[in-house]
């Protein structure tokens, strides 16, 4: 029993710690570069203002990375815990 | 499974050569002179009869397949569906339109909507999909415990949901009414005959299939017509990666533009024009007697002078058409007031973040705002119950996960292309009506003019169409995307059917959530816990077919504040369930009367701020004088007030009161741990 939940806790502090990681970056992207798109703006990418780049498409590739990234690490951990917790 | 789900992929996949094939089909017809009649008629037949027939495939008896489509829809189909379930009539009609009119400030749409999936995925998705039920309201009731968060909870996703559905149909109607040009009541039964084929019978389950197929249909529908766009101006079919130079060459028209003397004129007058209806709304009614006697006046003089007789009507008729009393003048007077101030305001530049204007020097209104509605329709999206139900549908946690990294792909070629579609629609306006000879416009203004959705005033007399002389209604800008960049009309229908596959699938979505809230949730587990599975799903089937009808009754009233309600529905959503369901998984001490108390404290906070900002909208409400926003933040955004609240309100009373008992202490590390045997600690059982 104290392994399973010596195991839970190593799991569910990976995962806190994760999620932590990933909504920070979703913070910086999604909150914190229109804050600053004013600035962002001066600089220029393939045509685009950055700041509108950002806006317009940055954001959304970084959303689909996160939740992909999350997805990944996740499932593996479920995995490895349902392996640990057999043994 | 792995068979099963290959058929599947191969099934869809010679759906899509199909639906391709029918397209290409209609336009070599189109060239041997089949007329733009039929070809809307074939759509529309063609797709609806598609729907029907995956509805009727998909019938059902079985509750776990009516409600959660037997929980075995894999990730990659069910991002599909999702996808479709998301995407509304708003995202595919009136997006693109949004960013045209509002260049950088829209943007938050683009960045919120997408942005909610992050929160969907990171705090929800595979919770709920271990704790494997049926509905939100489901997951509140278990983790909670006792009828009162339950029953919260089913009156918010009704409220939410509502709302959302009617849009859905009245775009149905708008859609059905200007391509087919079938009747707006008519076009609005057929949309409900769409809706019912797929959700009566099926279910979740044929909802799930159906919307997958129109997912197809609305992607294929959205892409082309800016693809051979961006080919026309740019040489590229890619737009989403081609607009950044179609940006730079806006920019160049703008700073050539905006400027010209003929442009700053009219702007002048119309500020004029505003200045004078100000001056005789603040005189009523005094103004409006003068306006009559002025008119009699001259009514007299024409006929003491023997004027034609068309002159003398003229002025007899204007005089019948002035408002009756003050009340109606002052109603009149303030939209011809805002029409004319809208039009005398400096045009925006596309990119620029929060431009300084007259009434926000600094920008930082707008930038407070812009973040605020980032903030709500991220907190919406990730607690709107239509959206959070389908991650009941997959077969594993693992794939709930996987799910929602299709879900936020697939949604992304919609978003990522709408900021493009503005761009190009933008770079198009300006090189096409700017500055050109009023009689020489192409035919298809006058087509739009002729349905109210263009409107174009030559106020400075010199025939010549400057910016501020052009008004429109943003869903011209996908819906005459086809006509401006010359497509053939199949082009056009294919953009109808792509609207009508958008708003069907959402209305299918939101339909099922309302349905099942009132009869599994309110029926079953409030009030007849010992229904028969057999008795529950006729409730259910019942109850969609009268919610149903009701809401294309509601549509076909045309609500002038549908659009406005729709906005909200996010706030709503966001402050009703955001907290208590995030809380519930995350926090332990999270209790009864904490969830309770923060579910209608953020409720209540972003409802009364609503309904005391907007107070002009609801006549029939007794609210009095608009209230003064707080801060300036737009009532779209209530959120921003109602979820911090709701929040903050959880845990203080959680904290104040006693801690949930041990069941729930359980429940929660039953959702958050992978369990040994099966992956959802109650899903098995209950596939009854």
């Amino acid at each position: 029993m104290s392994k399973i939940s010596r195991a839970r806790h190593a799991y569910w502090r990976a995962n806190l710690i994760l999620t932590l990681i990933l909504l920070t970056i979703w913070v910086a992207v999604t909150f914190v570069a229109p804050l600053y798109a004013r600035e962002l703006n001066r600089i220029t990418l393939l045509g685009f203002p950055l700041g509108f780049y950002m806006a317009a498409q940055g954001s959304v590739v970084v959303d689909i990375l996160i939740i992909g990234f999350y997805a990944w690490f996740m499932n593996r951990l479920d995995s490895r815990i349902e392996h640990r917790v057999k043994e | 499974m792995a068979s099963g789900l290959s058929r599947l992929q191969r099934y869809y996949a010679a759906y899509t050569v199909g639906f391709v094939i029918f397209v290409a089909a209609l336009a070599v017809l189109e060239s041997q002179g089949m007329p733009p009649r039929w070809i809307g008629y074939a759509f529309l037949l063609f797709t609806i009869v598609t729907y029907a027939a995956i509805g009727v495939f998909s019938r059902t008896a079985d509750v776990a397949e009516y409600y959660v489509a037997g929980r075995r829809v894999p990730s990659l189909l069910n991002g599909m569906a999702t996808g479709a379930d998301w995407m509304s009539a708003a995202s595919f009609i009136g997006m693109a339109g949004s960013l045209y009119l509002s260049g950088f400030q829209g943007l938050a749409f683009v960045i919120g909507w997408t942005g909610g999936f992050v929160l969907v995925a990171l705090f929800l998705a595979p919770y709920l999909r271990r704790f494997g039920e049926y509905t939100i309201p489901d997951f509140l009731g278990a983790r909670y415990g006792g009828n009162a968060v339950r029953l919260l909870a089913v009156a918010a996703a009704i409220l939410a949901s509502f709302v959302y559905v009617v849009a859905q149909i009245y775009g149905v109607g708008v859609i059905t009414s200007r391509f087919v040009n079938l009747q707006f009541e008519i076009g609005i039964f057929v949309g409900l005959a769409g809706i019912l084929v797929c959700s009566f019978l099926g279910g979740m389950r044929a909802v799930t299939w159906t919307q997958v197929a129109q997912y197809v249909v609305i992607i294929v529908a959205y892409v082309t017509p800016v693809a051979l766009l961006a080919y026309k101006v740019t040489g590229v079919p890619a737009p989403q990666v081609v607009y950044g130079q179609v940006l730079e060459r806006v920019g160049v028209l703008e700073g050539q533009i905006f400027d010209l003397p003929a442009e700053v004129e009219t702007r002048r007058l119309f500020r004029q024009r505003a200045a004078h209806y100000a001056d005789k709304i603040a005189r009523l009614p005094g103004s409006l007697n003068e306006e009559r006697t002025l008119l009699a006046e001259r009514i007299a003089e024409l006929k003491a002078s023997d004027a034609p007789m068309r002159d003398i009507v003229q002025v007899e008729k204007q005089r019948r058409d002035l408002p009756r009393d003050a009340d109606e003048a002052r109603q009149r007077w303030e939209q011809a007031m805002a029409a004319a101030e809208e039009r005398a305001r400096p045009p925006i530049r596309h990119a620029e973040a929060f431009p300084a204007t007259a009434e926000d020097p600094g920008g930082r209104i707008q930038q407070a705002n812009f973040l605020a509605l980032v903030f709500c329709l991220t907190v919406g999206t990730a607690a709107l119950p239509h959206v959070l139900m389908r991650y009941y549908t997959t077969p594993s946690v693992q794939e709930a996960r996987s799910s929602v990294f299709w879900s936020i792909f697939f949604i992304s070629i919609l978003y990522m292309t709408a900021p493009a579609y503005a761009v190009l629609a933008k770079f198009e306006v300006f090189t096409q009506l700017a500055e050109i000879p009023i009689a020489k416009l192409p035919g298809w203004v006058a087509a739009w003019a002729k349905v109210g959705l263009m409107s174009i005033e030559d106020i400075n007399h010199d025939g010549i169409l400057q910016l501020a002389e052009l008004s429109f209604n943003p869903d011209v800008i996908v819906l005459a995307t086809p006509e401006i960049a010359g497509m053939p009309f199949v082009v056009s229908g294919l953009v109808a059917a792509g609207g009508l596959a958008a708003a069907l699938s959402t209305a299918d979505g939101l339909l099922l959530t309302i349905t099942s809230a009132l009869s599994h949730d309110l029926y079953y587990r409030v009030f007849r816990p010992r229904a028969s599975t057999q008795f529950r799903l006729v409730i259910s089937k019942s109850l969609l077919l009268v919610v149903a009808v009701l809401a294309a009754s509601v549509a076909a009233q045309k609500p002038g504040t549908i659009l406005y309600m729709v906005a909200w529905a996010f706030s709503i959503a966001g402050s009703a369930f955001f907290p208590a369901l995030v809380l519930g998984i995350f926090w332990k001490r999270a209790n009864r009367a904490g969830a309770v108390a923060g579910m209608s404290a953020g409720l209540l906070v972003s409802l009364y701020y609503i309904l005391r900002v907007e107070a002009l909208r609801f006549p029939a409400l007794p609210l009095g004088e608009p209230m003064a926003p707080w801060f300036g933040i737009q009532s779209i955004s209530a959120g921003v007030f109602g979820v911090p609240i709701g929040f903050a309100v959880i845990v203080l009373v959680s904290l104040v009161t006693r801690a949930p008992p041990q069941e729930t202490q359980d429940f929660v590390a039953g959702v958050r741990f992978p369990q040994e045997d099966d992956e959802s600690p109650k899903g098995a059982e209950q596939r009854s």
